[in-house]
């Protein structure tokens, strides 16, 4: 794989060695309030396309707010959101699909009434044919695409690691393996853009590891991913870049290794002696 | 899908079966007509649960389509003297109009709203068809012209049965072919999760829309035609209860198996015939029947059995 050793602990190696992309999402003075309490404020971070960017914090830092405002789930009361250069504030999540953003959740999202590969067949949907009539009357392009369709959810189940459950009901399969169902349902959408919201969690160790590997390995695909984690071996092991959040405002910003060392950020964690 | 399409057309030649040999098996036109009927619930019920099984919408104004397409009939053809068949066409353009314009801005809502809507549109068509009875002959209802086409009159129960069943078994062949497309997953996925369906790039609320409109058309459609089966149209056909037995069949047959809402319909009736008895509690025995399957088979008939059957995987 030519991931980048960024376990490495030299400083700065990272940022040094990587050429870092142009941005690919811009967030500006973002801010989303929930009946006067501030979840997300005078939030501004760059994330630059290739990264692999993680947003860090404490619980009820806004992590999955700032998820949800940025893929359009929720609206947000002030400042932008520009993914590849347009200003997306607040556009519908199908919108942002179709230019090339998908996310999974921290709270499983699963079409528990189909099968694990209908499922992943779903993220298919921006490049089918999604007409009434060519449905109705089964017209044969539609049914050719949709078993290319087929194959290709198959492959990325496989790529994923779930290749025992392509025949199995959603409803059937354990926690773990429906984590990366949504992962390989999102991938199905093709996008430049992927937001993963705590994949890990939930998870022991070895599935920790493994889910760790299907994103590095997404990455090397082009794929730019933003990661909400509380798992910090593997934040600290993967991300380009962090981004600490802390009662929803910007708390640190830098690398694994400055965010790790910056005073703030372990106060938040840790409590400080104010 | 080797599976699936093997499902599919074994259904399909299951149904197209009964439906060929069943009339041998009935002794009179009082039989055939039972079963007509059935029919004709069934092509509505099947269309019911594409909207309540599959997308997950309930809908409890189906009765009011189903009776905008058989007045639709009955007035254009009696009254205006049109061709039976434009008549029915122009019921169902009618129908899916006004299915669309209603669902646009409530199906962009979540929850139960559609229901309310829906609840009030039956209502409302089922008013205004008691009371303009200059053209539909209020309470009591109107006589419709048989239906002629090209030059040939439907006429008479052996006639008719051949007509339901194959627009029974067209209806079976569309459901199925639209469940199992693109389309058809984006809205069993507005069931499953609405948020995780935006993601993927599924616009949650046109496909909403654009089911309702589906649903709402096959009863239209099946509206027109029971309208020059029966010969006699009242408003009672398009009211409330008739939309609540119509949610009954297809809760009752099995959500999300269009075999199930054909089987639902045609048990549901068969039984007020079986229990005549129980003429003057229908209401109160249909809603028993909601309730006991909720409780007992909240799967539906067909859905439960299927799962008793073992090493079948997909019914």
């Amino acid at each position: 794989m030519k991931m980048l050793a960024t376990t490495d602990l030299s400083p700065d190696t990272t940022s040094q060695a990587r050429r870092v992309g142009p941005p690919i999402l811009k967030v500006e003075h973002l801010s989303r309030e929930f009946g006067g309490v501030l979840a997300i404020g005078d939030l501004s971070f760059t994330v630059a396309a290739g990264d692999i960017h993680s947003i860090i914090g404490p619980n009820g830092a806004g992590k999955t707010t700032l998820f949800n405002l940025v893929t359009g789930v929720y609206k947000p009361s002030g400042g932008r959101v520009l993914f590849d250069g347009a200003d997306v504030s607040g556009m519908a999540p199908y919108r942002l699909a179709a230019r090339g953003m998908s996310r999974t959740f921290q709270n499983l999202q699963i079409f528990f009434n189909m099968t694990a590969l209908e499922n992943v067949m779903v993220g298919r949907h921006l490049h089918l044919n999604t007409r009434l009539l060519p449905a109705l009357f089964r017209f044969p392009s539609l049914v050719r695409k949709d078993r290319e369709a087929k194959d290709r959810a198959a492959q990325l189940m496989t790529e994923v690691g779930l290749e025992k459950y392509i025949d199995a009901d959603a409803a059937a399969m354990p926690y773990g393996a429906l984590k990366r169902l949504e992962i390989a349902r999102a991938l199905a959408s093709e996008p430049k853009l992927l937001l993963l919201d705590e994949p890990a969690a939930g998870l022991n160790a070895t599935e920790s590891r493994e889910i760790d590997e299907v994103i590095k390995t997404v990455a090397a695909t082009g794929v730019t991913i933003i990661l909400v984690e509380h798992d910090m071996k593997m934040v600290m092991g993967i991300s380009h870049r962090i981004t600490a959040l802390n009662q929803g405002r910007m708390l640190a910003e830098g690398t694994p290794q400055e965010v790790a060392a910056n005073a703030d950020v372990i106060a938040a964690y840790l409590g400080a002696a104010p | 899908m080797n599976t699936l399409l093997h499902g599919r057309l074994t259904g399909l030649l299951a149904l197209g079966a009964v439906i060929a040999v069943l009339p041998a098996f009935l002794p009179n036109n009082f039989y055939l007509d039972i079963a007509i009927l059935a029919g004709f619930n069934a092509v509505v019920c099947v269309g019911l649960n594409l909207l309540i099984g599959y997308a997950g919408q309930i809908s409890l104004g189906h009765a009011g389509f189903f009776g905008i397409g058989a007045y639709a009939s009955g007035v254009l053809v009696g009254v205006y003297g049109w061709p039976p068949i434009l008549a029915l066409l122009t019921g169902a353009v009618v129908v899916g109009l006004l299915a669309f314009l209603v669902a646009k801005p409530i199906l962009r809502l979540k929850g139960h709203y559609l229901a309310m809507a829906t609840l009030g549109i039956g209502i409302i068509v089922s008013i205004v068809l008691r009371t303009e009875s200059g053209l539909t002959g209020g309470p009591d209802g109107m006589m419709v012209e048989p239906f002629k086409i090209f030059g040939f009159e439907l006429y008479g129960e052996k006639v008719w049965y051949w007509v339901v069943g194959v627009l029974l078994v067209g209806v079976v062949w569309l459901s199925l072919n639209l469940i199992d497309s693109p389309m058809g997953r984006a809205l069993r996925a507005v069931h499953g999760s609405e948020v995780a369906a935006e993601v993927v790039g599924v616009d949650t609320a046109r496909f909403k829309v654009l089911v309702f409109v589906v649903s709402a058309v096959f009863a239209s459609v099946a509206g027109s035609l029971f309208a020059h089966y029966t010969g006699l149209i009242t408003p009672a056909k398009a009211d409330f209860f008739k939309s609540i037995e119509l949610v009954t069949m297809v809760v009752f047959g099995g959500m999300a198996s269009t075999f199930g809402a054909v089987v639902g319909a045609v048990v549901l009736t068969l039984l007020p015939q079986a229990l005549t008895v129980f003429q003057d509690y229908q209401q109160i025995v249909l809603g028993g029947i909601l309730m006991a399957t909720m409780v007992f088979m909240p799967k539906g008939l067909l859905p439960t059995l299927a799962a008793l059957l073992p090493a079948r995987r997909r019914a």
